[in-house]
């Protein structure tokens, strides 16, 4: 495989770092400015990121090595293709994100926004030097970083209870990745002496080299303990608490940015550090795919109760994270390419969702579920989206959600588990369960008449969130749509991937 | 009898270990900053005594002043076993100078505290404190 | 000059710490920039040290003129050149943060003799660092404790009690090291450490020996204030000016710990000191110990002060457990981690000092908008923060990546365990102090009021941005200081 040295990576995270500073210094002036700085450089980063596209669809690597500080600790980027397949998912999202976000705090008049708009272009920074990483100790470097500089964004406003989500948020990242996956780390590099990450997996020839099963057992269990942000159960109390974040926050960070951010680096250690074959000889695999099979289900089912919108979705985000979780589990190459695909068509629907829970809540101060009956009448572009999203999440033909469930499913079938197949079928149902009744009340049901509200006589006619809302979550629904219809980029990254980790078949 | 020849044969080290259980006795328990101080003071004689033993040798030998006969008798005049050893002298004498400015510091600390709180009394310092919090 | 370098970087501090009684007493504003030439000098020195070490190997300097063992010799290797310019760098930063913060803090007739003590402290700490010679080096410690016990005692209105509980036991560590060089010397007959380095070997199995051992380890670990020897560190720490703390904090403890380095590595041999007794043992559960008590006990604090004051006993900690597990890498973790946490302890207590210049206290739970009041002055305070929790890319996680890398070697598990949860607590404790002074909303302020920015003086918040600054530096260098000094202090046999 061919390597090219290009300073790319660099440029791309540095993109944001500049913006940050450049918002930093002049945001207090105007907020036009900020907010130009924001789009200018998400644009910017969307086109490095593509550029660099042909090169890895050629099946050639992007490296850099920026700085080797002591043998073991180098901060080396590597492009492969799952790391641009999350770049460009992230930068795009990223620009949608912008002028949802500008909407969303204008229309709030929400303080502190030039902290906001700084820790959000940092953040992105770190999510695309996680995605660019070459070696476990960059993407812990990049990892930390982003539990950090999300931090003030959870506390953004500063309530008590913001203060206290925030405070179990940076409790649950930081903690578990210090005391878990730093101790993991440390455990491959005393075992391998090397942190690179390699496709058919560093700890790879491990075995050979004498490292006992338990071991490596541990090093696993630990890894998985410690990348909390992939909110396996049961560490995964961090997201619902998280939730108190302001809306466009959850959206990107949420949905994107942080949690894909676990998943991703669940996938890496899998496939990049472990390895299909390791994993397949000490049956590890098989243990993940039932602890994310429980997750999905339990998940799932504590998605039914919650009656706070974002808390809904935030449970159905640890369910739906799971599958890529069970997905590159189960080992097999359908079941990695599906996993891999759902952290993209995945990242799609939910963000739809959350923009449509942002958007009802500047529309209509709403955030209860309880409270949206007949909310379709007024906002039929949000609502319209938010069922394409919810129908995405469910998985259902035409959305790009089923396509993931798909292979996924055929995986599970390749690997001869066929309760996992039980798994998609229940979770599917409890989807189902928990995401339609809210469009069949938005649309269906007429609004209650809201005693609390002086002006409780329903007016007709559209009450939508501003235009800069509502077209962005229009826009990630049809991305939703478009991604079952023409999938090609992502797909064609997915089987480079899995051609390059399993050898070719 | 062997032990009691133990005993008295080393009995330069037995005083030397006594003074300074007194003097740790004495800096940890006492209650009196004033009595802790003297306390730190038998604990640093009684190194000194230790050094100043660890010196001495039997059979005559004196302090190295070296008379004019044995200049005259050439360079063999010095015989080791002839004088004390000088240097644990010199070491302790820099050793007296370093512990006389601790006791000064401590005294100096001493009179702050008295000024302060009008007793050198832990327990009752102890009291004016907890009273001071509250 | 250059010849000369290992006398005159102590005996200029010496020199000026004294001309500046009968210059102050005359015009008192040269206290100040006499010191500040004086630490300079000591900084350039230490640097024209380490370049000779580096390039043209250890240096042996005989103090007027005596052939050693007989006189006194001034030996410095790697190890050696390595403290001296982290002590002589804290030493400078230290000194031009001084003037404002102790014109606020202490009477103005006290000034004078506080920038004498200061540079008595210096000259003590660096002879310590600079000495080969056993007797001599507790000479220095004296003169580097006596200077601290007077810097202590003039702080706050409990400094007093603090200061004399401080004597005491520093006098108890100072004794017990002076046995320790006693006994050796009834055995060997000699102090000078490189010739006791020949003389020792074949005694080892000597009672005296063993004796003499414990003895230094005791009172350095008195001096290091290694748990449960730390007890006089926390109230000394605490009540001291915030310039006494931040120079204290950030040297006295790492330059006990080069001395606990210095006995057992070169005075005795590693197979000695780690084999033939059972130190890792001890002093690895000692240090692990520490760490918990002193994370536990920081939690506890409401004094940002104290609460850096137990950190310091738990960092104290994880040095001893570096050297204790007695493999490469551990022993370059804790010589990192003299470096970064000397650094990372200035920063912070600087800060604190700033904090103490502008809002008159130090309460955790009433720093409320700190951030919008003094925001260089907080930011600096995350990136030291940072650095403490060991998060990459700042220079605590480098050390901590030795340290945990030598504990997982030395196959100590309990150690790699205590190792993380202590940067846990570190983390919690630092993190409430972030919430409280970013997140929480000031409660008897008026809400719409934004508090005005008012920083430190530019001489304040200078020292502060420099020294957190090289944190990062630091970190991305740690490489590069591991190969050209650290590789080289490790002990043969690692």
């Amino acid at each position: 495989m061919e390597t090219i040295t290009s300073i790319t990576p660099i440029i791309i995270i540095s993109t944001s770092l500049v913006a940050t500073f450049l918002i930093f210094f002049t945001g207090d002036m105007s907020k036009n400015l900020r907010e130009a700085w924001t789009i200018l450089a998400a644009i910017i980063k969307f086109g490095f990121v593509m550029s660099m596209l042909p090169l890895i669809l050629e099946g050639k690597i992007i490296e850099y090595t920026v700085i080797s500080i002591v043998p073991g600790l180098t901060i080396q980027f590597k492009v492969d293709a799952l790391g641009i397949f999350f770049a460009i998912l992230a930068s795009f999202l990223w620009i949608i994100t912008s002028f949802y976000s500008i909407g969303y705090m204008r229309s709030l008049n929400e303080h502190a926004q030039t902290r906001y708009f700084c820790c959000f272009a940092i953040a992105l920074s770190a999510t695309m030097g996680v995605a660019m990483s070459g070696n476990m100790f960059t993407t812990f470097l990049f990892y930390e970083i982003i539990t950090l500089c999300t931090y003030p964004l959870v506390a953004h406003k500063e309530t008590p209870e913001a203060l206290q989500g925030a405070r179990r948020y940076i409790a649950y990242l930081l903690g578990t990745s210090i005391a878990f996956q730093l101790t993991a780390v440390f455990l491959t590099y005393s075992a391998v002496g090397t942190l690179d990450f390699s496709d058919k997996g560093l700890l790879n020839n491990a075995r050979a080299a004498g490292i006992s099963d338990l071991f490596l057992t541990i090093t696993f269990v630990l890894y998985m303990a410690g990348i909390t942000k992939a909110a396996l159960m049961p560490f995964h109390s961090w997201l619902p608490a998280a939730m108190v974040a302001p809306t466009p926050v959850s959206a990107l960070l949420h949905a994107v940015a942080v949690v894909k951010t676990g998943v991703f680096v669940v996938v890496k250690v899998v496939l990049h550090v472990f390895g299909v074959n390791l994993l397949t000889e000490l049956g590890l695999g098989t243990a993940l795919a039932y602890v994310a099979s429980f997750t999905i289900i339990v998940a799932s089912v504590i998605a039914l109760k919650q009656n706070n919108l974002k808390a809904r979705l935030a449970y159905s985000t640890v369910s739906q994270l799971s599958y890529v979780i069970l997905g590159v589990a189960l080992l097999t190459p359908s079941a990695i390419a599906g996993s891999i695909m759902h952290i993209v068509l995945h990242a799609f629907g939910k963000i739809t969702l959350f923009f449509t829970a942002g958007a009802i809540y500047v529309a209509a101060h709403k955030t209860e579920i309880s409270q949206l009956d007949g909310i379709g009448k007024k906002m039929p572009f949000t609502m319209a989206a938010f069922t394409l999203g919810s129908l995405s999440m469910i998985g259902i033909p035409p959305l790009g959600g089923f396509l993931s469930k798909w292979y996924i499913g055929i995986g599970a079938l390749e690997a001869h588990q066929l309760p996992i197949i039980a798994v998609l079928v229940g979770s599917t149902i409890l989807n189902a369960c928990y995401f339609l009744p809210i469009v069949y009340a938005a649309f269906f049901k007429e609004a209650k008449h809201d005693e609390h509200h002086g002006h409780g006589h329903s007016r007709h006619g559209f009450e939508e969130a501003p235009a800069i809302m509502v077209i962005p979550l229009v826009l990630t629904a049809i991305g939703a749509v478009a991604l079952f219809i023409a999938p090609s980029i992502f797909l064609d990254l997915a089987r480079l991937v899995v051609t390059s980790v399993t050898g070719g078949n | 009898m062997d032990t009691m020849d133990f005993i008295i044969g080393k009995y330069n080290y037995w005083i030397y270990i006594v003074l300074m259980m007194i003097g740790f006795y004495a800096m940890i328990a006492k209650n009196n900053f004033a009595k802790k101080i003297v306390g730190m003071n038998i604990f640093q004689t009684a190194i000194i005594l230790f050094f100043i033993s660890t010196a001495s040798k039997t059979g005559g030998a004196t302090i190295p002043i070296i008379k004019s006969e044995h200049l005259a008798a050439g360079a063999q005049a010095i015989t080791a076993p002839q004088y004390l050893n000088p240097l644990p002298h010199v070491l302790m004498l820099t050793a007296i100078v370093v512990m006389v400015s601790t006791f000064g510091v401590a005294l100096a600390v001493l009179m702050m505290l008295y000024r302060k709180y009008r007793t050198l009394e832990e327990d009752e310092i102890m009291a004016i404190l907890k009273m001071e919090k509250d | 000059m250059k010849e000369q370098a290992p006398a005159l970087i102590i005996a200029i501090p010496l020199l000026i710490s004294f001309i500046n009684i009968p210059v102050g007493l005359l015009r008192r504003s040269l206290c100040y920039p006499l010191t500040i030439i004086a630490t300079f000098s000591c900084l350039y020195l230490s640097f024209i040290i380490a370049d000779t070490v580096i390039n043209s190997g250890n240096i042996s300097y005989r103090l007027g003129g005596w052939e050693p063992p007989w006189g006194i010799e001034y030996a410095i290797d790697h190890l050696n050149a390595y403290m001296l310019i982290i002590v002589s760098l804290v030493s400078f930063v230290v000194s031009v943060y001084s003037k404002k913060s102790i014109e606020k803090e202490l009477a103005r007739e006290k000034i004078i003799y506080f920038y004498t003590i200061y540079l008595l402290l210096v000259a003590g700490l660096l002879g310590i660092l600079a000495t080969g010679d056993l007797f001599n080096l507790f000479v220095f410690l004296e003169i580097a404790s006596l200077a601290g016990y007077a810097l202590v005692a003039i702080g706050d209105k409990r400094a007093p009690l603090a200061t004399f509980n401080y004597i005491i036991m520093g006098t108890i560590g100072a004794c017990f090291y002076l046995l320790g060089v006693g006994y050796l010397y009834i055995v060997t007959g000699s102090l000078n450490i490189a010739d006791l380095t020949k003389l020792l070997p074949p005694l080892y199995h000597s009672r005296v020996v063993l004796v003499a051992f414990a003895f230094f380890i005791v009172g350095v670990a008195i001096k290091i204030a290694l748990f449960p020897l730390h007890t006089w560190l926390p109230d000394a720490y605490t009540h001291a000016p915030s310039t006494v703390s931040a120079f204290v904090a950030a040297t006295m403890t790492k330059v006990g710990a080069y001395a606990m380095i210095r006995i057992m590595f070169t005075v005795f041999e590693p197979s000695f000191s780690l084999e033939t007794l059972p130190t890792t043992e001890i002093l690895g559960w000692v240090a692990s110990a520490a760490m918990m008590f002193g994370c536990i006990m920081a939690l506890a604090q409401n004094d940002l002060k104290r609460m850096l004051a137990y950190i310091l006993v738990a960092e104290v900690g994880y040095i001893v457990m570096g050297v204790s597990v007695g493999n490469r890498e551990g022993f370059t973790g804790s010589v990192l981690h003299i470096l970064n946490d000397s650094f990372m302890m200035v920063s912070l207590f600087l800060i604190t000092g700033a904090i103490m210049y502008k809002e008159g206290h130090r309460n955790i739970n009433n720093l409320f908008s700190l951030h919008k009041k003094m925001p260089i002055t907080m930011g600096c305070f995350i990136i030291a923060a940072i650095s403490m929790v060991g998060v990459p890319p700042t220079a605590g996680f480098f050390s901590k990546w030795y340290l945990i890398l030598g504990a997982i070697d030395a196959q100590k598990w309990f150690f790699v365990a205590f190792l993380l949860l202590s940067s846990l607590m570190v983390a919690v404790a630092f993190f409430r102090i972030i919430q409280s002074t970013f997140f929480k909303p000031s409660e008897n302020h008026n809400a719409h009021e934004e508090p005005l920015r008012d920083e430190v003086p530019f001489s304040m918040l200078l020292p502060i941005v420099v020294i957190t600054v090289s944190l990062l530096i630091i970190g991305f260098l740690s490489g590069q200081i591991i190969d050209s000094l650290i590789q080289h202090t490790v002990p043969k046999g690692f």
